[in-house]
């Protein structure tokens, strides 16, 4: 008969070679209402584990009253949270309906979401599409400027996307996002060469289209404005390959993690799709300027799905430049990549590093190592204002915080009978 | 084989284990020191390396 430690080891190393076994491509834009699995008419969707309303911090409240408004359902915040209160909007995390969004990660059945398709395992996941940067919806931004860009993804850019990708049958995520680390991507914060990529891939099919060269310049504009357009897709990618590690018996492997400026949370394999939540750390942040700590929510986002499939800050020895935007020295983006193979299972084949040989991104977030050794996964993010109408105050670092992991071991060791 | 007494005229080499605070002192002292990271498995608690002691068994 097996030892516990026998069939653990045996769950996790099946649960990593399925993640590494995934073959997520982006194959749609569709509505939300259309392509989220389980969306309803009244369903707002958020980033991190379950809060509630009283829970977020002011900017993420506007930003959930922006996306009714945005429906149409409210004409003004106040209205928006009566809805709510009243039990007419239901709110419920991304993660719940197998999609991320990035900050605050407002979702709503208009919204145009990318649809991923993993080809191996039959697993689909979402990602809203980023409406700019610094000032938007996801920080809590609710402007006329914020209104025209939701509209204009919803009109123009997602339609347009969508065609192409269905023209070419697909852009096939993983040789992609791994030929973008090795020109200096991490996956989650940074993201130019993969945007170049996919770019690429896409724009003869766009040409394909009905639409005017005008309206078409435009949408090749905005791809090369916003250098992390496709970062959303990678994430909900990301999403993809971490379904197929999900509800594996035994299995001590992280498949979930996600913070929304109040909790971060986290799923283990092995238990379903329990919950463990602590408190969102704060972020050790460069600040633009006019910004400081008292500025900035805490660790926010469910863009974290990135480092929890073995890429962000777990590939920063990939990406050295980043430390000019969240902080630190090279040696640091290098450590950080190396600390984190001891609390992972394996290293990725498919996602490897030029600068360490060549050697694959640490994947597979083992709760057991993370508890044993105390150290919890390395996170890079954006972060934005507590208060409505700001945006994006900075970037940097921070660090899953211990206690997610060490409740979660607990409802482990039930679970496998110690 | 140096005695005892030898020794300890000799300079000092440390192996600092765990606690890093100890590195500066000793250094600002001129005393050569090499840390090594260290730390007991989950942070000390008991009811936690149980935990551990038994998933690796």
């Amino acid at each position: 008969m097996a030892s516990k430690k026998e069939l653990i080891e045996s769950a996790n190393k099946k649960a990593t070679e399925r993640i590494i076994a995934a073959r997520p491509f982006v194959v749609d834009v569709k509505p939300a209402i259309e392509a989220v699995a389980g969306m309803k008419e009244n369903l707002v969707c958020h980033a991190g584990p379950p809060l509630e309303l009283d829970e977020m911090v002011p900017s993420f409240k506007m930003a959930i009253f922006g996306g009714i408004m945005w429906e149409g359902w409210a004409k003004t915040p106040e209205e928006a949270e009566r809805l709510i209160r009243d039990g007419k909007v239901i709110l419920e995390p991304n993660h719940h309906h197998n999609g991320i969004g990035t900050m605050y990660g407002i979702t709503t059945p208009s919204m145009p979401v990318f649809v991923i398709e993993d080809k191996v395992h039959g697993n689909r996941a979402t990602a809203n599409i980023r409406e700019g940067t610094v000032k938007a919806l996801r920080y809590g931004c609710w402007d006329e400027n914020v209104k025209r860009k939701l509209g204009w993804n919803r009109d123009v850019l997602g339609p347009i996307i969508g065609f192409a990708l269905r023209e070419c049958g697909g852009v096939d995520m993983v040789p992609l996002m791994g030929k973008a680390l090795h020109m200096g991507d991490d996956g989650h914060n940074e993201n130019r060469a993969a945007n170049l990529l996919f770019s690429m891939q896409l724009i003869p099919d766009i040409l394909k289209s009905d639409y005017s060269k005008e309206t078409i310049k435009d949408v090749v504009d905005w791809m090369n404005t916003d250098s992390r357009f496709v970062s959303t897709a990678e994430m909900a990618v990301c999403k993809a390959i971490t379904l197929a590690a999900h509800n594996i018996e035994n299995c001590s492997v992280m498949t979930t993690m996600c913070r929304n400026g109040t909790y971060t949370g986290i799923r283990v394999s092995g238990l379903g799709d329990q919950w463990f939540k602590a408190p969102a750390p704060p972020v050790n942040l460069l600040f633009f300027p006019g910004y400081g700590p008292k500025d900035a929510t805490n660790d926010c986002g469910d863009s974290c799905v990135t480092e929890v499939a073995g890429i962000g800050a777990l590939a920063m020895a990939a990406a050295p430049a980043m430390v000019q935007f969240v902080g630190g020295k090279v040696a640091d983006a290098v450590n950080y990549t190396k600390e984190m193979y001891e609390i992972t299972t394996m290293k990725n084949t498919n996602w490897t590093i030029p600068y360490m040989d060549f050697e694959g991104c640490p994947i597979g977030i083992d709760i057991i190592k993370v508890v044993k050794t105390g150290m919890t996964p390395h996170i890079n993010t954006s972060i934005g204002h507590i208060l409505p109408n700001f945006g994006q105050v900075g970037a940097g670092m921070t660090r899953a915080p211990l206690k997610c992991f060490q409740d979660a071991l607990e409802a482990f060791a039930k679970a496998v009978g110690v | 084989m140096v005695k005892e007494a030898e020794l300890i005229h000799q300079p000092m080499k440390v192996i600092n284990i765990g606690i890093d605070s100890f590195i500066e002192s000793l250094k600002e002292q001129g005393v050569e020191v090499i840390h090594v990271d260290w730390r007991p498995p989950a942070g000390g608690d008991s009811r936690l390396i149980d935990i551990l002691d038994k998933l690796e068994l």
